[in-house]
């Protein structure tokens, strides 16, 4: 089960609305161990695709670095599909690569960057193997 | 030439668990080479050969020396000093 709290939900609905039709990624780091998504960090899809994502090296290392510093790890990574449903695709599947990660998949494929509805799904990726789990939003975390 | 090498979560079966292990070796490819010599199988993870038989990093691998990458610094050839830092860091992608 992934727990979320509402705005950073809606941020990433947002910034997925905002990068469409490319797809729009990211993570949200939180301390080591925690499963506790804390701080939301809006990548650029160095890909600048609609039907691929890649954060930039460049700025992967600063992000690890980042998270290193503040004794932190991805607990979500999230990225959005634009003309699909919102499920890994082979090529997520098999470059997934943060077993402790909630892979987080939005699709904008209904209303694109305007109002209304995304279907937004978590998923745990190991090992090639894919199982979906529940998503609650909460207020704030506890 | 020993260098701290540190390896990302998805690789640490290799290490014993360890985020960081040392090596030596005067190129990015020594070092990989002795890597392998003490976690056999991480090297199969971090490089594979390619249409020509040359044997490179994989597509979705990013190796930093000093915190730059390493394709920019002649990838497996780029030399390395005591001393050094080496992250490996998986690409973080998808379609």
């Amino acid at each position: 089960m992934l727990t979320i709290d509402q705005t950073t939900y809606d941020a990433i609905i947002a910034h997925a609305k905002k990068d469409h039709p490319d797809e729009a990624c990211g993570i949200v780091a939180g301390p080591e161990g925690s499963d506790r998504p804390e701080r939301l960090v809006e990548m650029v899809n160095a890909a600048g695709s609609p039907t691929f994502y890649e954060f930039d090296s460049t700025e992967l290392l600063a992000l690890y670095k980042d998270m290193w510093a503040r004794d932190e790890e991805p607990v979500v990574v999230y990225h959005s599909h634009t003309a699909t449903e919102a499920y890994p695709s082979r090529t997520d599947i098999g470059l997934a690569s943060e077993p402790q990660a909630h892979y987080v998949l939005v699709s904008t494929r209904e209303h694109g960057n305007n109002e209304g509805p995304v279907e937004f799904r978590s998923f745990r990726i190991v090992d090639g193997q894919v199982s979906e789990e529940d998503v609650v939003v909460v207020p704030q975390l506890a | 030439m020993a260098v701290e090498v540190r390896i990302p979560t998805i690789l640490r079966t290799y290490t014993g668990e360890q985020k960081a292990v040392t090596a030596d070796g005067a190129t990015l490819a020594a070092v990989i080479d002795d890597l392998e010599a003490h976690h056999p199988g991480i090297k199969d993870r971090l490089t594979e050969a390619g249409p020509d038989n040359q044997v490179g990093l994989r597509r979705f691998v990013n190796v930093y020396l000093n915190d730059e990458d390493v394709r920019f610094l002649g990838g497996l050839a780029a030399e390395v000093t005591d001393g050094d830092q080496v992250v490996v860091l998986p690409a973080v992608a998808g379609g």
